[in-house]
C-alpha cells in the first residue's frame, strides 16, 4: 500500500470514529445530565432522582419482576433448549433443520403480531390459571430463542458431544448424568453467553408486556415518564449500564475460556 | 421408546407459545363475527390505514438506508483495523449492545438529548440557536428516523462485517498489477462482491425498523401514524374500539411483508457466502 493512500485510510477511519462516536455517546450522555438535573433550571446538580428510584414502591416492584421473569426465563432456555440440542445432535439429526427453523422462527415474527394472537392465550391463561406477571417468562422464551440457540449451537459446535457422549455411557453414566455432567461443563461459556443474551432481552422487553398490560420494567420507566422525568431517566440510565456490566462479563468469560483452550494446545 | 419422544417437550412447547399464536393471528384474520369472511382486510383501503403502512414503508427505507450507509463507513473504518485490536473488540461490542438498545430507554435518550428540555436542543439555544423555530420535531416522522438510526447502524456493522472480513488484500495487489486504480478496484471488484451483502443487509434494516414498537410507542402518545402503531391500538384500544380480527389482518400483512424480505436477505446471504467467506 502507497503511503499516501494509508494516510488518506488513516484520516478516513479518525473521522469515522469521532463522528459516530459522538452520535452514539452524546444521547447516553445527555440521559446522565439529565437525571442530574435539579428542580428549578439553575438549580445545584443532584442525585435526588437516583435515591427516589428505591423509594418508588412500583418502580421497586417492577425492577423485581423483571428480575424474576430474567431469571425464570433463563432456566427454562436452559431446560428447554440444552437437552434436546444435545439429544438432536446425537440421536436426531435429520431434525436439526427443524430445530433451527423454529428456534429463528421468533426473527421474523415482530413481537407486536406475536402479541396479538398471544392475547387470547393469555387471557385464558389469566382466567383459569394464573395471572402473575411471571406468566410473561412463557412467552419471553420463545423471544430470546433465536438468540439463545445460536449461542448454544456455536459451544456445542466446539466440542464432540459424541466422543464424550459414548465415552460416558460406556462407564456406566445415564442420559441424565451425561448430559448435566459431561457436556454442560464442556460448554459453559455457550451456556452462559445463552443465559446473559436472555437476560438482555428479558430486561429490555416492553411491546409485550404493555400490550398485555403487565408492568414489567420498561414499562414502569415509560408509565414514570409521564409523571416524573427524571427519576425514569435516572432508571434507563441504571438499566443501560446493567445491560452493558453483562456483556462486559461476557466477554471476559469468553476470553478467559479461549486462554485455557490455548494452554491445552500447548 | 422412540427416540423422538425427547423432543416433544421442545416442539409443545414451541407449537403452544409460538405456532399458535401465529396461526391465531392468521385465523383471526380471516374470521368475524359472522365466521369465515373477508370482511377484516376491507379496513386496509381506508385512508389512515393506507398512511400507517405507507408512513412504516417510508420511515424503514430511510432508516434502512441511512443505518445501512453510515453503518458499512463505520464496518469498513473497523475492517481496516488490526483485526485483533482493542478497538476492534470495543466496537463490536458496543454495537452488540446498541443494536438491541430500542424502546424506552432509547427514546428517553433521544428526549434528554433533542427534547424541549435536552441537552443539545438548550445548548444550542444559549448560543443563540432554535433547532425547533419550526414547531417540534423529534416526535414526527423525521425525528423518528433519526433515533431509529441509533440502533441501525450498530445492526449494520454487526451483519456487515463478516462480509467485508471476507475481500482479501490479494484482490487489490491484483487490480493494481493489472494496472488498475481505486476506482477501478471498487467500480469491478470489491463493489460487484459486496453488492449482495450490502443490500442483503439493508433488506434486514428494513425489516427491522418495519416490526419495530416500543421506541415508538414510547415517543409517540397517541395516534397510529405506522403500522406497528396500528396494530396496537386496534388491538387495544382505550375507547373501547378493540377489535382483535381487524388487528391480526393488519397483523398478518406486516408478517407477509417481514417473511417477503426475510426470504429476498436469506438468497442474498446466501449468494454473499459465495465469495466472501
Amino acid at each position: 500500500m502507497s503511503r499516501n493512500r494509508r494516510l488518506r485510510l488513516q484520516i478516513f477511519r479518525v473521522v469515522v470514529f469521532l463522528v459516530v462516536g459522538a452520535f452514539f455517546l452524546v444521547p447516553i450522555g445527555a440521559m446522565f445530565e439529565f437525571s442530574t438535573r435539579g428542580v428549578t433550571e439553575d438549580a445545584p446538580r443532584t442525585l435526588n432522582a437516583w435515591l427516589t428510584i428505591a423509594q418508588t414502591p412500583d418502580l421497586v416492584a417492577a425492577i423485581l419482576a423483571s428480575l424474576g421473569l430474567a431469571v425464570l426465563t433463563s432456566l427454562g432456555m436452559l431446560v428447554l433448549l440444552v437437552p434436546t440440542m444435545i439429544w438432536v445432535r446425537l440421536r436426531l439429526p435429520h431434525l436439526s433443520r427443524v430445530i433451527e427453523f423454529l428456534c429463528l422462527l421468533p426473527l421474523t415474527i415482530p413481537a407486536i403480531v406475536l402479541v396479538a394472537g398471544l392475547a387470547p392465550i393469555y387471557l385464558w391463561m389469566n382466567l383459569n390459571i394464573n395471572d402473575s406477571i411471571l406468566t410473561l417468562a412463557f412467552v419471553y422464551l420463545i423471544l430470546v430463542l433465536p438468540y439463545a440457540y445460536r449461542a448454544l449451537y456455536t459451544g456445542l459446535g466446539a466440542i464432540d458431544v459424541k466422543t464424550l457422549a459414548e465415552a460416558a455411557r460406556s462407564l456406566g453414566a445415564n442420559w441424565g448424568t451425561v448430559m448435566l455432567r459431561v457436556i454442560a461443563p464442556n460448554m459453559s461459556v455457550a451456556i452462559l453467553n445463552a443465559c446473559l443474551l436472555s437476560v438482555a432481552v428479558v430486561l429490555g422487553e416492553f411491546t409485550i408486556a404493555n400490550l398485555l398490560n403487565y408492568v414489567n420494567l420498561q414499562v414502569a420507566i415509560a408509565l414514570l415518564g409521564r409523571a416524573n422525568a427524571t427519576v425514569s431517566i435516572a432508571v434507563a440510565v441504571a438499566s443501560l449500564l446493567f445491560a452493558f456490566i453483562l456483556l462486559v462479563i461476557l466477554s471476559f468469560a469468553g476470553r478467559s475460556r479461549a486462554r485455557v483452550a490455548r494452554l491445552e494446545e500447548v | 421408546m422412540p427416540q423422538w419422544i425427547a423432543a416433544t417437550p421442545f416442539f409443545l412447547y414451541v407449537g403452544i407459545f409460538l405456532l399458535l399464536p401465529t396461526a391465531i393471528v392468521v385465523g383471526g384474520a380471516f374470521i368475524d363475527s359472522n365466521g369465515l369472511s373477508l370482511s377484516n382486510f376491507s379496513t386496509m383501503n381506508q385512508r389512515f390505514v393506507i398512511n400507517a403502512f405507507i408512513n412504516s414503508v417510508v420511515l424503514s427505507l430511510a432508516t434502512a438506508i441511512i443505518g445501512a450507509v453510515f453503518g458499512a463507513l463505520l464496518a469498513y473504518a473497523v475492517a481496516t483495523g488490526n483485526p485483533n485490536g482493542v478497538f476492534r473488540r470495543l466496537v463490536s461490542s458496543a454495537c452488540g449492545v446498541l443494536a438491541q438498545f430500542g424502546g424506552v430507554t432509547l427514546a428517553f435518550a433521544f428526549i434528554a438529548t433533542l427534547g424541549s428540555a435536552g441537552l443539545i436542543t438548550l445548548w444550542l439555544k444559549q448560543h443563540g440557536m432554535n433547532i425547533y423555530a419550526n414547531g417540534v420535531w423529534l416526535y414526527q416522522l423525521r425525528g423518528i428516523v433519526l433515533v431509529y438510526t441509533y440502533f441501525q447502524i450498530p445492526l449494520m456493522v454487526l451483519v456487515f462485517l463478516p462480509a467485508l472480513d471476507g475481500i482479501r488484500p490479494q484482490w487489490r495487489e491484483a487490480t493494481e498489477s493489472l494496472g488498475g486504480g481505486t476506482w477501478h478496484y471498487w467500480r469491478y471488484v470489491a463493489g460487484p462482491l459486496l453488492a449482495p451483502a450490502f443490500l442483503g443487509s439493508t433488506l434486514l434494516l428494513f425489516a427491522n425498523a418495519f416490526s419495530a414498537y416500543a421506541t415508538i410507542a414510547a415517543l409517540v402518545n397517541q395516534g397510529s401514524i405506522v403500522a406497528s402503531l396500528l396494530i396496537a391500538n386496534t388491538l387495544t384500544s382505550e375507547v373501547g374500539l378493540a377489535n382483535p380480527g381487524i388487528a391480526s389482518a393488519f397483523a398478518l400483512v406486516m408478517v407477509v411483508i417481514v417473511a417477503v424480505i426475510m426470504v429476498l436477505y436469506t438468497v442474498l446471504q446466501r449468494r454473499t457466502a459465495k465469495w466472501l467467506q
